[in-house]
């Protein structure tokens, strides 16, 4: 089972991060939970200063911009 | 040591994959025959938009319909095509600089170094106001004064590529460079000045307790093809979100270039008002918009008789000061902060207009 967190406020970068991390995933047959993080001391902790940000089992993989789906199996696999 | 460190350096150098440089190879080769073809396609719009008004569309340039359909022929794809060179160009540039980077350069530097560096630094590292407080804090927890962290703020979002290809493309380099330059200004003094008020007492106590962890990721180093991704990427995210408002604005600029009568703002806007400076900024504050909506409206005020400084204030307060910014960092600044942020800005904002109502 992974965890996987998107670390963001909310906004429209962090819906389309979380959608292609989403179908990233299935696409790769993964067993996953998603998880969206929104409080703000989670984020820092996390050390990201630039959102969105990707959370594989508590390893931050990527922030800050929002790959294509193609590119996010890669990261995933 | 040394010889120690030397053979590490000899086996990453063999390590390299062959691969990799020939993919360096193929993708050098291939910008340099985009640069060439987008130079050749670029040189040729002034004579595919006379082409297509005078001989497809049967229009004479003298008509006010003929002299509209010219201009937005000319302008639409000329400001698109510098959009996608320029970003493309920023995207690879902005890989070199990460939060992380721009944090540990500014950590622990004076003050007045510090607002120039910290102001330049906003101009290259990727921002986006939705990750404002996340950055913030990551400054002010690593020892960057809050001065300092302010010159960032500021600038990040003033001086952006879009507002600077926009400017160049409509109005030429004079303008672009007087915008980044004064912005630049405006960023060092303004972030300087918060940070001569002393008002650390006035950031969110939570601020100051939360644990910044290290946040870098595994493998920072990043390939040239890696690199040449980002910026098509840079490409597809900005030039895919703002196009829409460069033609609709080009198309408002073309309407008015064609059919509102010349110095229609003059008595509004210009030079003889002296309100007109603190109004167009008042005007300006409260309003939101990107780089790409507001410029075809500057345009069209600068074309119709308004003075430069009123326009450049009015386009500042807009793009550089957002209603929406300032409800996101009041999570972590007290309203005395907020307000110190927002009239610091807003009287900077002020003088430079007037300034160059008086200089030009």
């Amino acid at each position: 089972m992974t965890t996987l967190q998107i670390l963001g406020s909310g906004c429209a970068n962090c819906v389309r991060l979380a959608n292609n991390v989403e179908a990233a995933a299935k696409e790769l047959g993964m067993e996953f939970t998603l998880e969206k993080v929104t409080d703000m001391q989670a984020i820092v902790r996390a050390g990201v200063m630039k959102t969105p940000a990707l959370v594989v089992d508590g390893k931050v993989k990527l922030y800050g911009r929002v790959p294509d789906v193609d590119e996010l199996k890669t990261i995933l696999a | 040591m040394a010889i120690i460190k030397e053979q590490q350096c000899e086996v990453a150098r063999k390590k390299e994959p062959p691969t990799q440089r020939e993919s360096l190879l193929r993708s050098a080769i291939l910008i340099g025959l985009g640069v060439i073809a987008w130079w050749e396609i670029y040189s040729r719009l002034a004579r595919f938009a006379d082409w297509l008004t005078l001989s497809v569309l049967h229009l004479s340039p003298v008509t006010r319909l003929g002299s509209t359909v010219q201009f937005m022929a000319f302008e639409t794809p000329k400001v698109l095509m510098l959009l996608v060179l320029v970003v493309f160009g920023v995207g690879i540039v902005r890989s070199y600089f990460t939060p992380q980077h721009t944090r540990a350069i500014l950590a622990g530097k004076r003050e007045s170094v510090g607002n120039v560096l910290a102001s330049l630094l906003g101009v290259v590292t990727p921002f986006c106001s939705c990750s404002a407080v996340p950055l913030f804090i990551g400054f002010v927890t690593t020892g960057v004064p809050l001065g300092v962290t302010f010159s960032f703020l500021i600038a990040a979002p003033m001086i952006n590529e879009v507002a600077l290809v926009l400017l160049f493309g409509l109005f030429g380099w004079r303008v672009a460079g007087i915008y980044a330059g004064t912005g630049l200004l405006i960023a060092m003094i303004a972030g300087w000045t918060i940070g001569r008020m002393k008002m650390e007492r006035y950031v969110e106590p939570w601020v100051y307790e939360a644990q910044m962890g290290d946040g870098s990721l595994e493998d920072e180093k990043l390939t040239w093809a890696e690199r040449i991704h980002l910026g098509r990427e840079a490409v597809r995210d900005i030039v895919g979100k703002v196009w829409p408002y460069v033609v609709v604005g080009i198309a408002v600029g073309a309407g008015i270039h064609g059919y509102v009568p010349e110095n229609f703002m003059a008595h509004i806007m210009g030079k003889g008002a002296w309100w007109s400076v603190p109004l167009a900024v008042l005007i300006g504050v409260p309003m939101y918009s990107n780089a790409a909506g507001i410029i075809p409206i500057v345009q069209a005020l600068l074309q119709k008789g308004a003075a430069l400084g009123t326009v450049l204030a009015f386009m500042m307060s807009v793009i550089g000061l957002s209603f929406p910014e300032t409800i996101i960092l009041r999570k972590v600044l007290r309203p005395q902060l907020i307000a110190a942020f927002v009239g610091v800005l807003t009287v900077g904002i002020i003088i430079v207009g007037y300034l160059f109502n008086f200089l030009m």
